[in-house]
């Protein structure tokens, strides 16, 4: 017999050990995040898949499904919410939008339409944050990070290279390059690492081909996000 | 009778007058726009400062003390105010410079600039005091409504401005919300 949950009042078939956001997923149905990417080990740090389970709060992306539980993603409390920690990313980092080669293909940008921001409503941190453009085919673009870890995992998991980690902690947290410099050109990275494809921002870019597709030509300037298939957010080349 | 007119004032701060241009590309609506709208301080019509209006729109973020005193007297005229484009509203491209230094930044454009001849940083005592920063409009003063694009297309201006002359909430249309 096939166990099911309810999501937003909705039937939502699951198999054992996966968790709510995968379930979800399979079943067509789009609940917000940004550190999620279904090939990578869940990682719950943006928190902007939150969701209501039988009236406790939890990622989507980090329980389980469970038979029976009532689970609301849709809310316009948890939607608030979300909209909130969208625009602390916004002001903690220098997303410039206009100036930024990912735009129409950045998954931040692309939530934030979802959650209908139209304001980052909080003061701007405006952080003075390194870029590394040493290596030849890859630039590293610190002001867009959002500290998701794809990149981290990927890398690790993906390209068995370990290039990425994060350091520091709290308001000091930044992406950092394994390597003794600290410089990307001295690493074993490579442009076709799923870690330089798998930024939901324009952190990590590869060189040569900002403009290859123009504005207003790019994945969300076509569709909004929640149509998009999961594990495709990151599909548009930057 | 006709109904009042919606006073308007609209000016440009740190911005590249881009949204007025986007303004301006609504074409043959702004016809239909004068029987409803009558402009106040503007670029379009040379006055110098605002008077008491229905709705100001302001372009362009606070990157000098000049800035803050017609965002002040924006604020204290209209009675509705609205930031306009990426630059009002985050800071935009001019915030870019807001990881240089000032002095470099001066030192960059003024003296070492390519082409540069015989530079020097302007001085003159009229000119407004830069700041450090580029900053975003609603860090200064209360803001009303945000039209977010870069620029806002000239449909969202006529939208905002039809809702506000109707005495309606001003929505944006769905999908309508881009940031470049």
């Amino acid at each position: 017999m096939t166990q099911t949950f309810l999501l937003d009042g909705r039937e939502v078939p699951f198999r054992d050990g996966q968790t709510i956001m995968e379930a979800a997923a399979a079943a067509g149905v789009y609940i917000p995040h940004l550190c999620h990417h279904p090939e990578f080990k869940p990682h719950g740090s943006c928190k902007l898949c939150t969701v209501d389970i039988d009236g406790r709060r939890g990622a989507a992306c980090t329980n389980r499904a469970v038979a029976g539980v009532r689970v609301q993603s849709e809310t316009a409390e948890l939607n608030a919410d979300r909209l909130t920690l969208v625009q602390m990313l916004f002001v903690e980092g220098n997303h410039i939008c206009p100036s930024c080669e990912k735009s129409g293909n950045c998954q931040l940008q692309a939530v934030a339409y979802r959650l209908g921001m139209t304001t980052p409503h909080f003061s701007h941190f405006y952080p003075l944050r390194d870029v590394d453009a040493s290596h030849p085919d890859v630039l590293l673009e610190r002001n867009r990070c959002i500290l998701c870890e794809l990149c981290v995992r990927a890398s690790r998991d993906a390209d068995g290279k370990n290039v990425f980690a994060v350091g520091g902690r709290g308001i000091r947290a930044r992406l950092i390059v394994n390597a003794a410099s600290g410089r990307l050109a001295d690493t074993d990275l490579a442009a076709d690492d799923r870690a330089v494809q798998v930024c939901p921002t324009g952190a990590l870019l590869r060189k040569r081909q900002g403009f290859a597709v123009p504005i207003g030509r790019r994945l969300f300037d076509l569709q909004p996000i929640d149509a998009v298939g999961p594990g495709q957010e990151s599909g548009g080349e930057g | 009778m006709a109904p009042p007119k919606l006073r308007l004032a609209t000016c440009s701060l740190a911005g590249c007058f881009g949204c007025h241009m986007s303004f301006l590309d609504m074409d043959e609506k702004l016809f239909e726009l004068v029987e409803r709208v009558e402009f106040d301080r503007s670029p379009f019509t040379d006055i110098k400062h605002c008077g008491p209006c229905d709705v100001g729109l302001v372009e362009g973020g606070v990157c000098n003390a000049e800035n803050v005193h017609v965002l002040q007297e924006f604020r204290r005229n209209c009675r509705v105010l609205v930031a306009v484009g990426a630059c009002a509203i985050t800071g935009g491209i001019p915030a870019l410079r807001n990881n240089v230094d000032l002095w470099d930044c001066f030192q960059e454009v003024y003296h070492y600039g390519v082409g540069v001849e015989r530079g020097q940083i302007p001085n003159d005592p009229e000119l407004p005091l830069p700041f450090d920063k580029v900053h975003p409009i609603y860090e200064v003063v209360r803001i009303d409504y945000f039209l977010p694009g870069c620029p806002p297309p000239a449909e969202a201006f006529f939208r905002l401005l039809s809702d506000l002359a109707a005495g309606r909430r001003p929505e944006l249309p769905a999908g309508a919300i881009r940031y470049d």
